[in-house]
């Protein structure tokens, strides 16, 4: 009776949290109807983003703003949080010493504990005027965006990294130290080929985190309509655009924020999709 | 005998405490205001105990609950117009008036000490004057030393009623400027920041920056505020006294529903950037419509020490007394 009334439970569990993504894609599939309709895939290419001053319920909204800001953005996390996360995660596995491992790898998770707002507030305050005094510009903007968000993605790289490399069978590694091998060499040919699989699927991970990534990216990307012509000009991405302008919204501007909700959906499903059935269901195989 | 005499004692008890929670009435919308309404129903709770909640969320967030019928009532910093009102089927009647000052970040200038005049403000907000030692900028202020740095603006991210009463004044500067919640700015250097606390927060860390805040942020964090040329040609120092200088040259008439952008007052005196907020009330619910105007007759006759404590502007006694009619023809006093 019990064992039933658990087996029912937990399928219950399982099934409504495909529901649940089921719900929520036809939600915003549906809301978006209306924007889809009047701008179709122009909403992409487009710059405007303009509400009409006498009727609110129309105006013009493009999407390529935000979009263009979202993957600016993210790429320039990526570029710096990779190289650190992978020389964490090689630093904890192969080369600190025993008393260190546990240290470093408690404030590496706790790093991954921090409420992004809480990124946020220190990016605003203390961090964007460092970065105004070493690259000019106002302080808000891409770079300091894109800086902090790396910040906050390479404790999630590190740790799914370090993870993986502890798989190396130490059999493989010690053969080939006795074969002559440096630790680089050790490094370079045993341990990133073996655990390649893990260290793509902690990119893609990353990097969807990133993508979605709201509360921080508000306080420092500037939150302006407009295509940066420099590193530090200040632009908007999707999250910040639904973000400030939600609860005002009405009409078509509201169909078109499900649009672009939509969009970035469809973006990070799609990428986490690939991350776990690609690479990391690799590693497990 | 005893427990079930508890028991309906406590089941009274509760019914009469939910009955009394459901008395109280809700209102959103315009958050310019906040500050002064949360003091007001906070002093109406203690001298009335009747309770009165009023959530910030923005002025177009408060014109959709109402029109939807969410709320007993809102507060909208942008009037509508009597069109739109009988469309909605909604009153309307200001509250109380408030300002904007231009607070800027630049090193060595200090509170006041900047002045702006009218065709400084309107090049500075649409691009055309980029540094601070621009001609039309430095001509006013030979005494101060303005660095040739860049210009930056900082403007609301959200739709704001204080936006659009920016906008409206800048537009009686110029008329290229439109009158909106969120228009595009066209200034090369702009920095966008969440509500009233996100600009200040964008001031205060970017140096040569400048940007339009509610007279009670600036205040709250000491920062630097311009003197702002009025339609006079005089320059005038965001203060209390030049504020309500300001509201008396408001032209508000009942039969319009008090529609009026009060921007850009006459008066050798008057501060230029003021604004006055509205509240927004639903025809059909006469009997919650009367709970809420007998909050706002309470306020207006005792509520005027703690809004200029606040840094807004009670409304002249005319108006009040405009207002009070105006609920009586509409019989919802």
């Amino acid at each position: 009776m019990g064992g039933k009334l658990f087996k029912n439970f937990s399928f219950f569990s399982a099934t409504l949290s495909f529901f649940i993504l089921v719900g929520i894609f036809s939600i915003l599939f549906s809301y978006a109807q209306d924007s889809l309709h009047e701008f179709g895939f122009d909403f992409l290419g487009s710059e405007v983003w303009e509400a009409d001053e006498d009727d609110e319920e129309l105006g013009v909204f493009g999407g390529y703003i935000p979009l263009v800001g979202t993957m600016l953005s993210t790429v320039i996390a990526m570029v710096i949080a990779t190289p650190l996360a992978m020389g964490i995660a090689i630093f904890l596995t192969e080369i600190a010493h025993k008393t260190l491992i546990k240290p470093v790898s408690i404030a590496i998770e706790l790093l991954a504990a921090i409420p992004s707002i809480i990124y946020g507030m220190w990016g605003l305050f203390y961090f964007a005027p460092i970065m105004q005094s070493a690259f000019g510009g106002n302080g808000v903007g891409l770079l300091t965006a894109g800086v902090v968000l790396a910040i906050m993605i390479i404790p999630f790289m590190a740790a799914i990294t370090r993870d993986s490399m502890n798989t190396v069978p130490d059999v493989l590694k010690e053969s080939a130290y006795a074969m002559g091998a440096t630790k680089f060499e050790v490094i370079k040919d045993v341990i990133m080929p073996y655990s390649k699989g893990g260290i793509i699927g902690s990119i893609i991970l990353a990097l969807g985190r990133a993508l979605g990534e709201t509360m921080a990216v508000a306080f420092l990307i500037g939150s302006v309509m407009q295509i940066p012509n420099k590193v530090t000009d200040a632009t908007t991405s999707i999250p910040v655009l639904l973000a400030n302008n939600f609860s005002e919204a009405e009409g078509l501007e509201m169909s078109s924020m499900y649009y672009l909700a939509l969009i970035l959906f469809v973006v990070s499903f799609a990428i986490i999709s690939i991350a776990k059935f690609y690479f990391l269901g690799k590693k497990v195989k | 005998m005893t427990f079930s005499k508890l028991l309906t004692t406590a089941l009274v008890a509760t019914v009469t405490l939910t009955a009394t929670n459901a008395d109280e009435l809700k209102g959103r919308g315009a958050s310019f205001p906040g500050p002064v309404y949360k003091a007001w129903t906070a002093d109406y709770f203690k001298a009335t105990k009747n309770q009165i909640n009023y959530t910030p969320t923005g002025s177009g967030d408060g014109i959709k609950s109402i029109t939807k019928r969410m709320v007993d009532f809102a507060g909208s910093d942008k009037p509508l117009k009597p069109k739109a009102l009988k469309k909605k089927k909604l009153f309307m009647f200001p509250a109380v008036v408030g300002s904007i000052v231009l607070a800027y970040n630049i090193d060595g200038v200090k509170d006041g000490e900047l002045k702006l005049s009218r065709a400084a403000v309107a090049a500075i907000f649409s691009g055309k004057a980029t540094n601070w030692d621009d001609e039309v900028i430095a001509k006013e202020n030979k005494d101060l030393k303005l660095p040739h740095e860049p210009i930056t603006i900082a403007v609301r991210a959200d739709k704001s009623g204080t936006t659009f009463n920016f906008t409206y004044f800048l537009n009686q500067l110029d008329d290229s400027f439109k009158v909106s919640k969120k228009p595009t700015w066209t200034a090369p250097k702009v920095v966008a920041g969440k509500s009233n606390s996100g600009v200040s927060a964008n001031i205060q860390q970017i140096k040569n920056s400048i940007g339009y805040i509610e007279y009670s942020f600036k205040e709250k964090l000491g920062l630097p505020a311009a003197q702002v040329e009025n339609k006079e040609g005089k320059f005038i120092n965001p203060t209390l006294e030049s504020f309500q200088d300001a509201a008396k040259y408001a032209e508000w008439t009942a039969d319009q529903d008090f529609y009026a952008v009060i921007g850009d007052p006459k008066g050798e005196t008057s501060y230029p950037i003021v604004a006055a907020t509205f509240i927004l009330l639903p025809t059909e619910k006469v009997d919650t419509n009367k709970k809420v105007t007998k909050f706002f007759d309470w306020a207006f006759a005792n509520g005027d020490k703690s809004a200029s404590d606040l840094g807004y502007v009670p409304l002249p006694k005319e108006t009040k007394d405009a207002i009070r009619k105006y609920w009586e023809t509409k019989g919802i006093k």
